[in-house]
Order: structure tokens, then C-alpha cells, then sequence
């Protein structure tokens, strides 16, 4: 009988992948009490990280959610034009970026910015025993370099995420003024109505999940890059693809939390 | 500085892989108070992976290590880490952080595990630079460093908290003769002014020669140690052949060609 053999194979495998990640967010998770240290906390690593996760990737979050919000109103235009409810695209545009793709599109942002970037610098660390070196100084490595970016990243995307939120509603006016002529002072009055503080709050509570998600994932890449000459490509690689699809399943998950309480 | 009797390292019945794999098996020896103990063997035989396991790294497929009688291998996280504090590790390329300079490399052992103030800190970072002759070189990135200048650096940061044990990881890998042959007067001196043991993986036979009171030597196709003793006693009197050879150029040429002429036959 060769089927379960083989199926008893695959859940080996299965699980035998799975324990890397596991053991590797409990060991996270045994550092984060450490947070309450100041030591521990790396302020110049932490500004570093926040410069790289939230400066430095503010131009690229505002093009991107602003085109998002542009693209949205225009294609609502079109279909709410056959009902003859253009307003409504206001509404469309309000709700789905601050719900969704606002803290959506700077997640994904942020994986190809500072997901790949965590797992080439730690993946390089690796390969030039930077991490062992770290060890045997009897410092722990994921306190050292996983706090810092995790901290970093807590702080930098809900903050990018309330820029982008405004960034795409601004691209929805763009259209709502220049394509169906409506004032920007009624567009704005729209909006705030038809919005609530709930909508924006849970939406940007989400790039808080998303934060951890990222940042474990580039980490942890970055902690098993095989030290060959692909390795560090490689992790980084992993790293984005990975960190594309578990932000997905936790929006999704969110979502699924948010539709029990009505929202 | 002779060595002294107080066992700092012992190895027993060590098993060292990965996984199924096994590298070498029946490891035993110690390192004494004060030695220089080399451990050599041809490149691949696992001596980086056996010193990876001696200080904690890895854990072996079987066997114990004990560090001061402490055992290392069963030792919890927190009781492993405090073991590791007792130790100073330079590695293969110097392994310095590459986003912090020279100084705070060596500065950061001791901003980790001392309530020195900064002013106190630069002091030490000094005295250790001056230490490895790199007085000056503070302000410099590591990747503005030579090859041995980062070893060396790599040695002032894992001499910042004086630990009673070293360990290099192939000092003279990447090296000239001459900067090599600096390395291992810097090892020596180590040793004289500190009384430190001193464990150094390496197949450089001058290196061997000059710094090493004890050696062990690994195969590879033995997987085992095939030899351990004083390497100049090794050298003339191993009843193993290829011990002898390899500690011999000349000999390890010959023995080399005798093998190549055997397979051709």
C-alpha cells in the first residue's frame, strides 16, 4: 500500500517544516518581555529600522495608495454611472481603502522594502558568523537583531497606513473633482459621513498583525540562509513570497473576526 | 608560561554531524590550564564544526563537553549563555559587525555585560586595540580593514571582558606568511601576559609549530582522532605514517605522490 505511506510522508515533511517556524516564534515570543528593558530596546538600531521601514518608504506608500484610490474611483465611475449613483463611488473608495487596501497595499510595501531587507542583512550576518559571534558573547541573537526591527515595524506601518488611507481617498477625490464634478468641499463632507472612526481604527489595527508577520518572516529567513553562494538571494526571496501570503491569510483571517462583530 | 593541571576543557566520547550524517566519533581529550592546544586535520574533516560544538554552537550527536567541569551540552539557555561569557571566539574572517565601527565592536561585549561608564568603556576599547596593535583604528569600519586587521579585531572584541579561554577558528586562513606569523606572536603574547588557554583550529604547519604545546589530529576517512601529543614529538616519532607526513612538508609531498602512483597502478 503505497498511498499512506506516502501521505505519512508528506505530514513527516509537513511537519518537519513547520517546526522551524515555530520554535523560532517561540523563541521570539521568549525575548519580547525583554522589551521592558531599555538595554534591550537598541534606540539607534530601532531608528535606524524606523528610517528604513517608515522614512524612506513614505514616497513610494503615497504614489502607490494614491494611484490605488485613483484607479478605484475610476472604475467605480463606470459601474456606478449604468445606476446612476456616481456618489456612491465616494463611499466605495472611503470604506474599501481605509478597510482594506490601504493597510493592504502598505503591507505588501513593506514586505518588498524591509521583509527582504531583514532577511539579506541577517542571512549576510549568518554567512560571515556574525550571528555566532553574537552567541558566544552570550547574547541572544534574536533579542539582538529581531526587537529592534520588530519594534521598528509595530511603530513605522500604522503610521505609514493612516498616510496611505489619506493618500488613496485623496486619489478618489482627484476623480470625483475632475471626472464628475463634484466639489471637493461635498466630496470631503461625503466621505466623513458616510465613514466612521471604527472603519479607520480597524483598519489600521490591522497593520499591527501585519508588522509581526513581516518581520518574523524576514527574520527568519534571514536565520536559516544556507551559507553557500545563493543563500542570502535566496532568503530574501523566500522571505517576500512568504510574507505576501501570510499577510493575505491574517487579512483574511481579520476580516473573517471583523465580519462577527459587524464590521 | 607552562601549562598548568587544572582541566579547563574536557571532551568525552564526542559524536559530531549533521543529522544522520556523522563527522567524527569518539572524540576525547582535554585542554589543560594555560595550554595551547591545537586541533588539526585535513579541510573537511569538521575541526571548525568539532570547535562549533566545544563552545556551544551546536549540540552533539552524542557525548558530553565539560567547560571548567560545567557541562555545556546539557546546560539550560541561560546557564549556556553565561558559560559563553567565559569565552573569547575570533572567527575565520574576523566576523565583526559590519554596521558598527572597530571600537564599537570591541566596546559592545562590554556596553552588554559591565556598568562601565562611556567614558570607562572607550578606555578599555583602547587598551584592547593598543593590545592587538590597532591603536588608531577605532574610528574605522571594518570593511576599511585588511584581512588581518580584522582578525585582529575580531581578538581585541573577544578579549574585551579577559576571558580565561580563547578559541580561533583558522587564524591564518587568508593570510600572508608574515601577517600570519604576526597572528601567532599575538596568540603567544596572549597567553604571557594573560595565562589564557588557548584553542586554535588550524593546518598551518608554522603556526603549529610555533604557538601549539599539544595538538590532535583528525581523519577524516578514520573519523576519529589518529593522533595527540606534542607536535614537534608527533612529527618524529607518530607510528602513523600520514601523522608524520602531514607534519612534515616534505614528507606529505612524498606521501602524496606514493598515493597518486598506488591509484594509478
Amino acid at each position: 500500500m503505497a498511498e499512506p505511506a506516502s501521505a505519512g510522508t508528506w505530514m513527516q515533511s509537513f511537519l518537519a517544516a513547520l517546526a522551524g517556524p515555530v520554535i523560532f516564534i517561540g523563541r521570539v515570543a521568549s525575548i519580547v518581555p525583554l522589551m521592558r528593558q531599555r538595554k534591550q530596546l537598541r534606540l539607534r538600531e530601532t531608528a535606524y529600522y524606523l528610517d528604513l521601514c517608515g522614512a524612506k518608504s513614505l514616497p513610494i506608500v503615497l504614489a502607490i495608495c494614491f494611484l490605488m484610490g485613483l484607479v478605484m474611483a475610476v472604475n467605480g465611475e463606470i459601474q456606478l454611472s449604468k445606476v446612476g449613483q456616481e456618489i456612491f463611488v465616494v463611499d466605495l473608495v472611503g470604506f474599501a481603502v481605509l478597510k482594506e487596501f490601504g493597510p493592504l497595499m502598505v503591507a505588501l510595501i513593506a514586505t518588498g522594502r524591509a521583509g527582504s531587507a531583514f532577511a539579506a542583512e541577517i542571512g549576510t550576518m549568518k554567512v560571515d558568523e556574525e550571528i555566532s559571534a553574537l552567541a558566544t558573547m552570550g547574547i541572544r541573537p534574536e533579542a539582538y537583531l529581531v526587537l529592534p526591527k520588530l519594534l521598528a515595524m509595530l511603530l513605522a506601518l500604522p503610521v505609514l497606513t493612516v498616510f496611505g488611507d489619506a493618500a488613496g481617498i485623496l486619489g478618489g477625490m482627484v476623480i470625483g473633482v475632475t471626472s464628475m464634478d463634484i466639489p471637493i468641499a461635498a466630496y470631503w463632507s461625503r466621505t466623513v459621513e458616510s465613514l466612521d472612526y471604527m472603519t479607520f481604527l480597524l483598519g489600521a489595527a490591522k497593520s499591527f498583525a501585519f508588522a509581526v508577520v513581516i518581520t518574523l518572516a524576514g527574520c527568519y529567513y534571514g536565520f536559516v540562509t544556507r551559507a553557500d553562494a545563493q543563500g542570502v538571494g535566496r532568503a530574501a526571496t523566500s522571505a517576500v513570497v512568504a510574507s505576501i501570503f501570510l499577510v493575505v491569510i491574517v487579512d483574511v483571517i481579520i476580516t473573517i473576526l471583523y465580519s462577527f462583530i459587524g464590521y | 608560561m607552562e601549562s598548568g593541571e587544572k582541566t579547563e576543557i574536557l571532551v568525552e566520547d564526542l559524536s559530531i554531524g549533521y543529522g544522520s550524517n556523522v563527522l567524527m566519533e569518539h572524540l576525547n581529550f582535554e585542554v589543560k590550564s594555560g595550554e595551547i592546544f591545537c586541533i588539526m586535520g585535513g579541510s573537511g574533516c569538521g575541526k571548525s564544526t568539532l570547535l562549533k560544538h566545544i563552545i556551544g554552537l551546536y549540540l552533539p550527536l552524542r557525548g558530553d563537553i565539560l567547560i571548567e567541569g560545567e557541562s555545556i551540552v546539557t546546560a539550560d539557555e541561560s546557564r549556556k549563555r553565561a558559560i559563553m561569557r567565559r569565552f573569547g571566539v575570533t572567527y575565520q574572517g574576523g566576523a565583526l559587525f559590519g554596521s558598527m565601527t572597530v571600537a564599537e565592536n570591541v566596546a559592545l561585549p562590554l556596553q552588554e555585560y559591565t556598568d562601565l561608564s562611556r567614558d570607562e568603556i572607550a578606555k578599555r576599547v583602547e587598551e584592547k586595540l593598543k593590545l592587538v596593535d590597532l591603536s588608531g583604528f577605532g574610528d574605522y569600519m571594518p570593511s576599511e580593514l585588511s584581512g588581518g586587521m580584522r582578525k585582529r579585531a575580531g581578538l581585541a572584541r573577544a578579549m574585551a571582558l579577559d576571558p580565561r579561554l580563547l578559541f580561533f577558528d583558522e587564524p591564518s586562513a587568508g593570510l600572508d606568511p608574515i601577517t600570519s606569523a604576526d597572528l601567532d606572536r599575538l596568540i603567544l603574547r596572549m597567553r604571557e601576559r594573560f595565562g589564557s588557554t588557548i584553542v586554535v583550529v588550524t593546518h598551518e604547519l608554522d603556526s603549529v609549530f610555533t604557538i601549539a604545546d599539544r595538538v590532535i589530529m583528525m581523519d577524516k576517512k578514520a573519523r576519529t582522532i589518529v593522533a595527540s601529543g606534542d607536535p614537534v614529538e608527533l612529527r618524529d616519532h607518530c607510528p602513523n605514517r600520514l601523522v608524520r607526513a602531514f607534519l612534515t612538508r616534505d614528507g606529505l609531498k612524498r606521501e602524496m605522490r606514493d598515493v597518486d602512483v598506488r591509484e594509478v597502478e
